[in-house]
């Protein structure tokens, strides 16, 4: 397996050799910040271009066929077309604030991002309370549409912000819950030590019963913690138009749509990464020969490849389930979802406690 | 009726509904894509057999129609789309009168393919074929003359 801190440590030592060691860091942070930026936006076009591919294959079309090769480059285009649109400024709207909203929203969003593990020495922010500080981090989003509703002055979007509020909140809930099922089984919260504790099997496997009920959980949440699929009415356009963007335009709705991309991105990213893995091959006990042949597989390929898989699932649940009504979102969190997890929680701790996982 | 559930046994029903509906759209995602890429593909488009493109009249393996020039269709048109013109020909054998088509006059333009001319049919005489690319550049080559066309082909 590919350590890719080695090409870290190089450049760091390269850049050290002839600068002071806080100029040379602070070289070092810029790239990384360029480097996030950058991964960031080539992730939000390939995570819409799949969306439009695989939303129109379960309703049996070919989706967008025209712009380039299998219409690839149709992305690239909406891209550049949102780029140059106007951005129009509300009247009587709190323009601070206003204009203020899509910027913490994709702040939240690439901290959460920055925090995966993509390869092996490949992580940009890992401390001990990862998993911690990645919950954090993604809850600040809801700060920021919150903010969009209220400075709009738009009721639609004030609406749509409330549902939003509460629904996030609510999910925020049971997602701690079904991460905190899986750190009982690993005692950290280090994301890299997390996917090194998988080598021997993903937690999925090792964890069994619980771990499973732990992840379907995680998968509801992600869901709505997104505002997406079954749970999308903050933005329900038959209802809100377009929930708390509606009055955005420009760059500024390109802000909040990118954001919403790479939060279902983040989403399955970790649960590619406590559930299955993340980087880490598929290792069977006892199968020495299959191992090797799995570790030549490089490690970012693996995230990916469980990463767009668990993508591909919550997009199954968009493109298949009717969306809720309000009530009914917060029924099945508050009278199913986090009473389950607690119970998940209790059966996860006998388990560990007990010795009974793989 | 709605019948009532317990907890645990409403919450199965849920999940088990959930499943249904993602086996239903997980089988479609892999079926065949219904698009049609049309300008590419114009030699090889599937068009629907019920699709209703412009009226003709089909004919037999002879080339006969079978047309009696009753005006059913003429007059079930709600858009006065269908003009027939008969004369009556005086059979040699039997020594009786028939009426024989002239001319079966169809205006496209004014045609909202309704089907009521084809079901009003007693003798299945007309159908609507999938032939769709019917743009032309004057209004009035869209009044075409059926029975003319048949004549042509024969």
């Amino acid at each position: 397996m590919f350590d890719f801190s080695i090409v870290t440590q190089w450049i760091h030592s390269l850049l050290t050799s002839f600068l002071p060691e806080e100029v040379a860091v602070f070289i070092e942070c810029l790239a990384i910040g360029v480097c996030i930026l950058l991964a960031y936006a080539i992730i939000a076009i390939i995570m819409i271009f799949m969306e439009r591919k695989v939303c129109a294959a379960f309703q049996c079309r070919l989706g967008p066929m025209r712009v380039g090769p299998w219409g690839t480059i149709q992305v690239f285009a909406d891209v550049f077309k949102m780029l140059i649109k106007e951005i129009i400024a509300i009247r009587h709207s709190d323009k601070f604030l206003y204009n203020l909203a899509p910027y913490i929203v994709i702040l939240a969003s690439i901290m959460a991002f920055s925090c995966l593990p993509f390869s092996k020495g490949m992580e940009v922010l890992d401390f001990n309370v990862g998993i911690f500080f990645l919950t954090a981090a993604s809850s600040i989003g809801v700060v920021g549409i919150l903010l969009a509703g209220w400075s709009s002055n738009n009721k639609y979007s004030l609406i749509g912000a409330m549902r939003s509020g509460a629904q996030m909140i609510s999910y925020e809930l049971s997602m701690g819950l079904s991460l905190l099922t899986i750190i009982v089984l690993t005692d950290t919260m280090q994301l890299s030590e997390i996917v090194e504790r998988q080598a021997d099997g993903w937690f999925i496997f090792k964890g069994h019963i619980p771990a499973f009920i732990a992840f379907v959980i995680y998968l509801i949440a992600g869901n709505a913690e997104v505002n997406r699929g079954p749970f999308d009415l903050p933005e329900a356009e038959s209802e809100l138009t377009a929930g708390y963007h509606t009055e955005y335009s420009g760059m500024h709705f390109g802000l909040f749509y990118v954001a919403e991309f790479v939060n279902l991105f983040i989403i399955a990213g970790v649960a590619a990464t406590i559930f299955l893995g993340g980087w880490m091959p598929l290792h069977i006990n006892g199968l020495d020969g299959f191992n090797t042949v799995m570790d030549y597989i490089p490690g970012f390929v693996w995230f990916f490849g469980k990463a767009f898989f668990v993508v591909w699932i919550l997009m199954w649940f968009k493109w298949t389930f009717p969306r809720l009504r309000i009530d009914q979102i917060l029924t099945l969190e508050w009278k199913y979802l986090v009473p389950i997890g607690l119970l998940n929680l209790l059966l996860m701790v006998i388990i560990v406690v007990f010795d009974l996982h793989f | 009726m709605k019948e009532k559930r317990s907890y645990l046994g409403g919450l199965m029903h849920g999940i088990g509904t959930l499943l249904t509906g993602m086996k239903i759209t997980g089988r479609e995602f892999f079926t065949k894509k219904v698009t049609e890429q049309y300008p590419e593909n114009r030699d090889t488009l599937e068009i629907s057999p019920r699709f209703r493109g412009r009226l003709t009249m089909p004919t037999d393996a002879e080339g006969n129609n079978k047309c009696i020039a009753c005006g059913l269709c003429q007059m079930a048109c709600p858009n006065d789309t269908i003009h027939i013109t008969s004369e009556s020909v005086l059979n040699e054998e039997t020594g009786k009168k028939k009426k024989v088509l002239v001319k079966y006059e169809y205006d496209l333009g004014a045609c909202m393919f309704c089907q009521l001319c084809v079901n009003a049919c007693a003798h299945g005489a007309i159908e609507f074929t999938t032939e769709f690319e019917n743009a032309v550049f004057d209004r009035s080559t869209l009044v075409m003359n059926l029975n003319e066309e048949l004549r042509m082909k024969n």
